[in-house]
């Protein structure tokens, strides 16, 4: 997804750092060679971007200006959930939300186009009294929960998988917002995610919450 | 024996005395893991001191020792260890990170890419970075 934006926007200043969230030895590898990115694709088991910067979901995004200094933390990277009102036989997603979701990737890859030529000037671009009022608070319960999550991934990774899943799913009581804590110990096949009954019931309990946090974008849905 | 996991080191301590819910390294030790020694005016780390309560002493320094659990409690950061006591995971408080991250300075992190080679954010000052999380599910 990163590509195109990237070999567009490289020679005006721009880098893109993709770090995987992923745990299990092997799983990003096939992934990141499909897409052969020309920008750093960082390996994270144990899910340090996640603990840095309260990530909890795939995609989310922080936008980092030349000074090192957060502008925009962080926030769900161009993404819809209109998979939610995919039909689960067919997969297949009604055109009008197809279009919305569509809206919304391009919204968030112009806003860092604009980003990317005005600098701060950017309407996009949050100015640090803004900036610190978006900034997440991580809970003590989410610091516990990074702390048990990367126990588990150890212990899983030492040959004592059962003891490490105990561990993995009390980080995800914990920290229940995080999907990527949790996905580490859901079932998945090679027809992804969305194609397992566990995770659509964990959406269902969503009810009228947002899978993805709203981005605040004009026209953003 | 024990094995530490601090944010970015992974240490094999085989002087390591583990007791239950209490880790004894020694002040060598503890320094090289975790930064933290002990002082006359208390447990520091750099120029940061934090007292111990006066008579409490024997519960952080004992024989030589330092409880790195006790020290840890302590200072309000969260710990976990595995249930025969050989790993454990010393982590960073809530509030330090929220105040980092109010700060709007980017924390800086180095991993590494499929071919073992290792990156940092702070590699790439003077840019913008989308630093994005993604994947394979």
């Amino acid at each position: 997804m990163w590509q195109a934006l990237y070999e567009e926007l490289k020679a005006h200043g721009f880098m893109v750092i993709a770090v995987a969230l992923d745990s299990r030895e092997g799983d990003p590898l096939p992934w990141i060679e499909a897409a052969s990115p020309s920008y750093p694709c960082l390996i994270d088991r144990d899910h340090r971007l996640a603990e840095l910067y309260h990530m909890v979901n795939v995609p989310q995004a922080v936008w980092i200006d030349e000074r090192g200094t957060i502008v925009r933390p962080t926030e769900p990277a161009g993404a819809y959930e209109g998979f939610r009102r995919m039909d689960r036989v067919t997969r297949e997603v009604p055109a009008d939300v197809a279009r919305v979701t569509a809206d919304a990737k391009a919204i968030y890859l112009n806003a860092i186009r604009d980003w990317v030529r005005l600098g701060q000037a950017s309407e996009y671009a949050f100015d640090g009294e803004r900036a610190r009022a978006r900034a997440p608070r991580p809970t003590e319960d989410v610091a516990r929960a990074h702390v048990l999550f990367k126990l588990g991934q150890h212990l899983i990774r030492h040959g004592q998988a059962e003891e490490g899943d105990r561990w993995l799913a009390e980080a995800s009581r914990l920290h229940p917002e995080s999907w990527a804590i949790w996905r580490q110990r859901a079932g998945v096949t090679e027809l992804g995610l969305a194609a397992q009954p566990d995770f659509w019931e964990r959406v269902d309990a969503l009810g009228e919450r947002r899978y993805y946090a709203p981005v605040e974008m004009k026209g953003m849905p | 024996m024990a094995i530490l996991l601090t944010a970015t080191t992974e240490t094999v301590i085989p002087d390591a005395r583990v007791e239950g819910e209490r880790l004894w390294l020694s002040p060598e030790e503890l320094e090289t893991s975790t930064g933290w020694s002990s002082r006359p005016e208390g447990l520091c780390r750099g120029s940061v001191c934090v007292p111990i309560p006066p008579g409490r002493e024997r519960e952080f320094v004992r024989g030589g020792q330092i409880d790195a659990a006790a020290v840890w409690r302590h200072l309000g950061q969260p710990l976990a260890h595995s249930a025969n006591g050989g790993v454990w995971v010393l982590g960073a408080a809530a509030a330090d990170r929220a105040a980092a991250l109010r700060s709007l300075e980017a924390p800086d992190f180095t991993l590494p890419d499929r071919t073992g080679r290792l990156h940092s954010l702070s590699e790439h000052r003077g840019k913008k970075v989308l630093l994005v999380s993604w994947a394979s599910w």
